[in-house]
């Protein structure tokens, strides 16, 4: 049986126990649904429930662990010094393929098991759109026949496991029930379960990012050694070997490129944060601030290609080979850097006006009861005040700075470089990520597994700026809670 | 101390500090006035590249389909006429423009009819083919066809392209330009409307003026319904697990600080993440919007359950009080009270997640939909969930990458189309707390 008809079977079986548990029940109550312990429907839950969750999670786990564990299988027919993990999905691709084209009518079951190891496989799967890079060596098509008949014997036990546990689990529900059952604590039980799963999610999903990026990131430090990497001040990968995967140029780019968009975000974001939450009045800025919020909510592949179509000419006219002759191509570190400082400024506003509106009234008052003015209270006391909540503030706009992808990859170019001229092209962490996880190459080579490390690196660092900046904030806002 | 102070006249200190105090006020309002001031340059520029994206420049032309040529053997045979490919309609195609622009008595030096091509669409050919596969007694008439003119003579008519720059351009000629002003006057050559703009597939880099945003559109459609699907149930279980039932220990404060910080973590890391984990690891397809929509599942997974948990907050404690107080359970409290009162809440957070999920692009660089040409419009469900596609900001992004400076405002249109569903998006979700919103 195929999953989905699997699932829609447990579907119905949970149905079926639903109605029959509850049924029991009340007949065990002699119909009189008072004396039971719980609500009639929490009995039919508890049925379905008893049926459903042996059975899903069965179904679930063969599903993940079946492709591997005869993929193994039959790989292990091959004897072969290449990569293993190259000829497992050589194996799978051949055997899908055949599955399809029996499905598709394409060729007779028994058809499929007589094939010889010639072109009319590949011409027979290109005809049922599964194309193969290559001819089919015999030893690939035995291990795949291996494959396909492991795979049907695998699904039949699958289909028998699953139904025998589903069933098992709803004949003791059935045994169990009677009116004394406490079916709606255990129901309420499993739903906090499921609640609990869901919650974890969360952390599995750091715990996916994390395992992904070290387990590739060790890989890449047994081909490619950690202090050329950390140290090295060139950045030069070339998939035909011998590349220098310095990363200094690429934080300096990254971190440069930030610099300049916190240059423009923070002063414009504080003074407008000062203006929405000082003197602004209520109406203003209910206006003003969800405009500005708007800038936030601008998805960055609009602000790449500004930066690529729009802001890059211009800078090109005012500092290029016409102008002053700073600038050699639109795409350079002060392109990407406005419009990423422009993306910024409600990061930057919002959260500083928040900030600066939890600042008690009694010192705003105190400051103008000994004769300040309105712009010296702020200055001398509103600002001092909220300032760790605005450096707060400040660095969530900078690892958002860091991690941004888009502007830099349209906007910043692609050279890797170290220096000053904030009218040249450099590069970044995040684009360089994408430049090196984007072409066809090899996911075990040095110059793609890089990827992974720059990843890591990019990880910790904004991790960290959050960390802090969260704890900075939290810290602050208890101060005056 | 000589100092003469007064009330009525402020003296130098005063007003120094006055003066200050104006300045201040005035930094902060051209901080703001700047701020609006991108926003409005940012929605300008986009709309004045933008906008060309959705006319696109048509030629009506007369064409005779010979059926010495389309049909030999005459006898109509749809398999016969099949195998006539797009090459044998092209020169047919050529000639009746060239026809027509005798016809008219438009003096030109072009008077060949491969010298029409320049002025022609490359799917043209494909276009009058697919009219005369559909319906095979139009063969040995003349039919009037709307065609698209190439994409040199639409950027023309949109003043992209000039007649400085043609000198290079080996597509096209000064002369070819002539004719099309002539064209003009004589009605042939006509702007109108592109709705294959909004509904078609993408192109070749050749064609661009053929290029359409429907298949993408269609890609984001099933990432959305992906995350809708798997990031709801999972938010919203989550936050009523963090907010009603977790008790406070190191567990569930390491789940606390983990979604407050997974909702900062750079998104092309769940880029990484979902390459990782779903294709190289789970062996899923490629380029599917699947993948696009499990990898923003997981993006906007945070979001969601702080803005969930915020609505939880916000119902009072005497809501859950009384159903105690009546006997419910703590599971009935929540499930049947404080959950349909913080519905609208939900709604609206969500929402906004996924709005903010269909503008991601940097993850989708990652899985591979970007680079994959969104030709074919899936074929059912299952296909567009599983087979390669595009997505809206992968399409852009795409068409930002040719060299063709065609695609530049194809891509600044794809923006339009984006911001709009955007922008409508989040109407609903406005219009959702405006109207089921309740102030305790």
């Amino acid at each position: 049986m195929s999953p989905t008809l699997m699932a829609l079977v447990l579907i119905a079986l949970g149905f079926a126990g639903y109605i029959a548990g509850q049924a029991r029940a009340l007949a065990s109550a002699g119909g009189d649904s008072r004396v039971l312990h719980s609500l009639p429907r929490y009995y039919g839950m508890y049925a379905a429930m008893m049926a459903l969750v042996p059975g899903v999670v069965l179904l679930v786990l063969w599903l993940i662990l079946q492709p591997m564990v005869i993929g193994n299988a039959a790989a292990g027919l091959i004897d072969s010094p290449d990569e293993q993990g190259l000829i497992q999905s050589d194996v799978r691709r051949v055997a899908d393929g055949l599955d399809l084209a029996v499905a598709q009518g394409a060729i007779s079951a028994v058809g499929a098991q007589a094939l010889e190891a010639d072109g009319t496989i590949r011409n027979l799967l290109a005809q049922v759109s599964a194309p193969l890079a290559s001819d089919v060596t015999t030893e690939v098509l035995n291990a795949a026949q291996a494959y396909r008949r492991m795979d049907a014997r695998g699904t039949l036990f699958m289909s028998i496991a699953v139904l025998a546990a589903a069933l098992a689990g709803l004949a003791l529900a059935w045994t169990r029930t009677d009116k004394d059952l406490r079916a709606r604590n255990k129901v309420e039980s499993g739903v906090r379960a499921l609640l609990i799963i869901a919650a974890s999610i969360a952390t599995l999903t750091t715990l996916g990012i994390i395992l992904s990026l070290v387990a590739s990131t060790i890989e890449f430090f047994q081909l490619y050694s950690a202090s050329d990497f950390f140290f090295g001040t060139t950045w030069s990968p070339s998939f035909g070997g011998g590349s220098e995967l310095g990363v200094l140029p690429l934080l300096w780019g990254t971190l440069y490129i930030s610099l300049i968009a916190l240059l423009v975000a923070v002063p414009i974001g504080l003074f407008a944060a000062i203006y929405l939450s000082e003197y602004a009045t209520p109406r203003m800025r209910s206006i003003v601030k969800p405009l500005l919020e708007v800038l936030a909510g601008i998805p960055t592949i609009v602000y790449g290609l500004f930066a690529l179509l729009t802001v890059g000419p211009l800078l090109l006219g005012l500092f290029g080979s016409e102008g002053l002759g700073w600038m050699q191509a639109g795409t350079a570190v002060m392109t990407a850097g406005l419009v990423m400082g422009i993306m910024l400024i409600p990061f930057v506003s919002s959260l500083s006006d928040d900030i600066m509106g939890g600042v008690p009234q009694a010192l705003r008052d105190g400051s103008y009861a000994i004769g300040a003015t309105k712009s010296e209270t702020i200055r001398q006391v509103v600002l001092p005040a909220a300032l760790p909540g605005i450096v707060g503030a400040v660095l969530l706009a900078a690892s958002r700075a860091i991690g941004e992808t888009m502007i830099v990859v349209l906007g910043a170019g692609a050279a890797a470089r170290l220096g000053l001229n904030p009218f040249d092209a450099m590069t970044t962490v995040t684009a360089k990520i994408v430049s090196q996880l984007t072409g066809d190459a090899d996911f075990a080579s040095p110059e793609a597994l890089v990827a992974f490390a720059l990843g890591m690196t990019l990880f910790v660092i904004t991790l960290g700026l959050n960390v802090i900046a969260l704890w900075i904030v939290r810290r602050y806002r208890e101060q005056y809670e | 101390m000589t100092q003469k102070t007064s009330l009525i006249e402020p003296d130098a200190r005063t007003r120094r500090r006055n003066a200050a105090e104006k300045r201040f006020r005035a930094y902060g309002a051209v901080a703001i006035a700047i701020g609006l001031g991108f926003l409005v340059i940012l929605l300008t520029t986009i709309i004045v590249n933008g906008r060309g994206a959705f006319q696109q420049t048509f030629l009506s032309v007369p064409v005779y389909l010979d059926p010495a040529k389309l049909d030999k053997k005459g006898d109509r045979n749809p398999e016969d006429i099949a195998k006539v490919s797009t090459f044998g309609y092209g020169p047919l195609i050529q000639a009746a423009l060239l026809e027509q622009v005798r016809g008219l008595n438009i003096d030109t030096p072009l008077t060949d009819a491969k010298d029409m091509k320049a002025l022609i669409s490359a799917s043209a050919a494909a276009e009058v083919r697919d009219v005369v596969m559909a319906d095979a007694s139009l063969i040995g008439r003349t039919v009037t066809f709307n065609l698209l003119a190439s994409s040199r003579v639409d950027g023309y008519l949109k003043d992209r392209v000039s007649r400085v720059g043609v000198e290079r351009d080996k597509n096209i000629d000064a002369v070819h330009l002539d004719l099309v002003d002539k064209l003009r006057d004589a009605g042939v050559v006509a702007r109108s409307f592109n709705l294959s703009f909004i509904t078609g597939a993408d192109a070749s880099e050749s064609r661009p003026e053929q290029a359409g945003m429907g298949v993408a559109i269609l890609g984001s459609l099933a990432m959305m319904a992906v995350v809708l699907v798997l990031s709801l149930p999972i938010g919203v279980a989550a936050s009523i697990y963090l907010e009603e039932f977790a008790p406070k220990n190191r567990w569930t404060d390491l789940i606390e600080v983990n979604i407050s910080n997974l909702a900062a973590v750079p998104s092309i890391v769940f880029g990484i993440l979902g390459l990782a984990a779903f294709i190289q690891f789970a062996h899923l397809p490629q380029s599917a919007p699947l993948v696009g929509g499990l990898v923003l599942t997981l993006m906007t997974l945070p979001t969601i359950i702080i803005s969930t948990r915020a609505s939880l907050k916000s119902v009072p404690p005497s809501i859950r009080d009384a159903a105690l107080g009546v006997g419910a359970s703590k599971m009935q409290a929540v499930f049947h009270h404080v959950l349909p009162l913080a519905m609208p809440g939900i709604l609206t957070g969500t929402i906004i997640g996924l709005a903010q999920a269909l503008g991601e692009t940097a993850p989708l660089l990652l899985i591979g939909m970007v680079g994959y040409v969104a030709t074919n419009y899936p074929d059912g469900i299952g296909s567009a969930f599983l087979d390669p596609n595009s997505a809206m900001p992968a399409q852009i992004f795409e068409w930002a990458k040719r060299a063709d400076p065609a695609y530049y405002e194809r891509a600044w249109g794809g923006i339009i189309i984006l911001l709009v569903v955007l922008l409508s998006v989040n109407l609903i979700a406005i219009l959702l707390r405006r109207r089921f919103e309740r102030r305790w």
